[in-house]
């Protein structure tokens, strides 16, 4: 008896070109390509290569965080493991045991970043929201513990260091000079890019949604929410692993720091202050994060401290991040009320900068003074000369403090104000287009 | 025998003071439903602030003033940055807390410096408090114990025999319906932050002379207290008290333990060579393994019992 022929249930679906994400994407690529060329310097260049990676790494991070609602304190394990990985395979490829091109060793980064997923992620994902925040810290400390004591394998307090220049050069490229490891960064961060923000409109990464948003719903439509979260963690643990590939090539060293606490804390911040909520925010955050930690640490060594009262500011003020600061505006810009808020911005923005201003000279003085105090209490702030002995500078300190503490006050109700009257219009204005 | 009761006697005083921090953190938790990160560092602005005002006025005063001092920081905390993010839901609120540990490490070292700074134990409270067969167990371990038991008693005493602890309790469970009783209940939230991190500071009174008062303190002994809270049940004081004496004296017994899997091979007879896979694993001695021995104890719980040691429900 002959089978009918099969055919596959043909449904027609209208797929137009999207015009904005493609214009997106490709602005996104060219600003990859671009930006080496116009800030040239050795600096810049490790800039943006520490950009690159922690943005894979904020990406992966936010993939839990703001599109699971997982909140983890230790996800530097998967990258870290994962560097540590990737750098015993480069040392295996320097010593001929192992065949494989240094642009692939990210890779490798990631399959053992997805393995230590499959592995933790059981335990971690059993629970969600506060004891889930709590596991994490657990096993990130755990790892960290553990990694001081298999010397062998974590090389200790030194780690593990390498050589990214082996094997043949493939058409000129060694990977010795910085800006063509800046371009191996910037190919696997555009590619992640895109694998992470695809994955975000697959059905799991929908479902991820739902179950952040309602996981009492999520059951009953038949979800399993532990597993929902447990792939989730899994996909997420790989690009994390890929950021610590790139990260063991990039330094070529690669320490228990990779997988500490302190660096859980890190990818945490940049993607919050970016903004969770968007997909592009961590992307923001990272940017903001690298200038804090590289560039601002080379000229204050109060950076943390700056850091640590922004992030503050942003939980308080903006938890939607820089990423809703700035569509926030661009609502207003669109329905053209941006001039009624110009004179407060004005205000907030001058008043914020002479408070600023008092801040810094208060924090760098106490700093100067309390941890630098072999090299006596003279300095120079923004190239002025300033003794921390002489009360006349602290006077001068603590009134700009204060009187930029009292006008900013003053300055931020009456933008307030304003602000949420403008909202109020525009909120108004979309319910009437609405009933339009 | 002698090191057996030696131990188990550091161990359970390591545990009290671990139970100081975690009944705090505790009853903030199961009051606000906050997880306090920045609690440890509420325990080290104790230590360093009575290291303060021990060099001025003398340990005693301290003792008193310095839990006094950090319990109005938090309720100044909460009044002005808790209770503003709150509405925000959860995780802001776990967001502040991780951020403030931030400012408050850094905050400490602006004022005190890097360095360790010199906390001593009181000279009354020097010296042996008595001596077991050889080893003497010191006068400070005793007086921590005393203060600890001391603070638990008031607590449960406060808790369960006074109006103020009523009104906790039911405000743990029915908040509106206290509030329709008339009672303010965003104060009687901002008295237990104050409480919780007055109890905190008091155990980095007497725990900052005991072990050493530096910027680190907080972060090697803030990740202990959230395995206590975890072990024991989030939102349990019993759970709490039974998880931190359990992983205090855990602890304690296992740096004094120097014994690895390669010496019970051994004594088993079975030849282990080098070449051996896992062989840097079997050679790792207990003490080796003690700082990981808390975390493993919180993965198996949640394995085995996820709603910790008491706990009444699962998160």
């Amino acid at each position: 008896m002959a089978h009918p022929p099969i055919t596959a249930p043909r449904s027609v679906r209208f797929a137009p070109i999207n015009v904005g994400r493609w214009f997106v994407w490709g602005a996104t690529a060219l600003l990859f390509l671009v930006l080496p060329l116009v800030f040239r310097s050795g600096f810049a260049i490790t800039l943006l290569s520490q950009m690159g990676i922690l943005i894979v790494f904020a990406l992966s991070y936010n993939m839990i965080f703001g599109q699971g609602g997982m909140l983890s304190f230790g996800h530097a394990v998967y990258s870290g493991l994962g560097a540590f990985f990737a750098i015993h395979a480069m040392n295996w490829v320097g010593a001929g045991t192992l065949w494989l091109p240094i642009s692939l060793i990210p890779l490798v980064g990631g399959l053992f970043g997805a393995v230590f997923g499959v592995l933790f992620g059981y335990v971690t994902t059993k629970k969600a929201g506060t004891p889930f925040a709590m596991i994490t810290l657990g096993i990130g400390e755990m790892v960290f513990a553990a990694s001081l004591m298999f010397p062998g394998f974590f090389g200790g307090e030194g780690g593990i260091s390498s050589d990214r220049v082996v094997g043949e050069p493939f058409l000129g490229i060694t990977y010795g000079p910085a800006i063509q490891v800046y371009y191996l960064i910037a190919v696997w961060c555009f590619v992640s890019m895109i694998a992470m923000f695809a994955f975000s409109h697959t059905p799991l990464g929908r479902i991820s949604n739902a179950v952040r948003d309602n996981p009492e719903r999520a059951e009953f439509v038949g979800y399993n929410t532990q597993r929902v979260r447990y792939l989730v963690l899994i996909v997420s643990a790989f690009f994390a692993g890929i950021s610590g590939g790139l990260a063991a090539i990039n330094f070529e060293i690669v320490t228990a720091e990779n997988v500490s606490a302190l660096r859980s804390g890190a990818v945490l911040l940049a993607a919050f202050i970016g903004g969770a909520m968007f997909f592009f925010g961590p992307v923001i955050g990272s940017v903001i994060f690298v200038l804090f930690a590289v560039a601002l640490s080379e000229w204050t060594r109060a950076w943390q401290f700056y850091l640590g009262v922004f992030f503050v500011l942003m939980v308080m003020y903006a938890p939607g991040g820089v990423a809703s600061l700035i569509l926030m505006n661009l609502r207003v810009a669109q329905y053209r009320l941006f001039g009624r808020l110009r004179d407060p911005y004005v205000g907030v923005l001058l008043t914020g900068a002479v408070l600023l201003l008092g801040i810094i000279l208060v924090v760098e003085m106490s700093y100067h003074l309390t941890l630098n105090f072999a090299a006596g209490s003279r300095t120079t702030l923004f190239g002025f000369p300033m003794d921390g002995a002489d009360p006349a500078f602290w006077a001068l300190a603590f009134g700009t403090l204060i009187a930029g503490a009292l006008s900013f006050e003053a300055m931020r109700r009456n933008f307030a104000r304003e602000w949420g009257a403008v909202q109020e219009e525009i909120e108004d204005r979309i319910r009437r287009e609405q009933r339009a | 025998m002698e090191f057996f009761l030696i131990s188990l006697l550091n161990g359970v005083s390591y545990g009290l003071l671990l139970f100081m921090l975690a009944s705090g953190l505790t009853l903030i938790f199961s009051m606000m439903g906050v997880l306090n990160f920045a609690h440890a560092s509420f325990y080290m602005i104790g230590a360093y602030v009575a290291y303060q005002i021990s060099t001025w006025i003398g340990y005693w005063p301290a003792l008193v003033l310095a839990p006094l001092v950090v319990g109005l920081l938090g309720a100044l905390v909460e009044k002005y940055g808790l209770r503003r993010v709150h509405k925000w839901g959860h995780v802001p609120e776990l967001l502040f807390t991780f951020g403030l540990s931030y400012i408050i490490v850094e905050l400490v070292q602006i004022i005190w410096g890097r360095a360790a700074v010199p906390y001593q134990v009181p000279a009354e409270l020097q010296g042996p408090l008595f001596t077991l067969f050889s080893t003497s167990f010191p006068k400070y371990r005793g007086f921590m114990m005393l203060v600890a038991v001391l603070m638990l008693l008031a607590i449960w005493l406060m808790l369960t025999r006074t109006r103020i602890g009523l009104v906790i309790q039911a405000s743990l469970t029915h908040p509106e319906t206290v509030e329709a009783l008339g009672h303010n209940v965003p104060r009687v939230f901002m008295l237990t932050f104050a409480g919780g991190t007055a109890l905190a500071g008091l155990a980095g009174v007497i725990g900052g002379n005991a072990f050493v008062t530096e910027p680190s303190m907080a972060a090697l002994l803030g990740s202990i207290i959230f395995v206590v809270t975890v072990v024991g049940g989030m939102g349990s004081l019993a759970g709490a008290f039974l998880a931190s004496l359990l992983i205090g004296v855990m602890q304690t017994f296992a740096i004094a333990v120097d014994y690895s899997g390669l010496k019970l091979a051994e004594d088993l007879g079975i030849a282990v060579s080098p070449e051996m896979p896992f062989h840097s694993v079997l050679s790792l001695t207990v003490s080796q393994v003690a700082p990981i021995l808390p975390y493993l104890l919180l993965v198996l719980i949640l394995i085995f019992r996820p709603k910790g040691l008491m706990g009444t429900r699962e998160g």
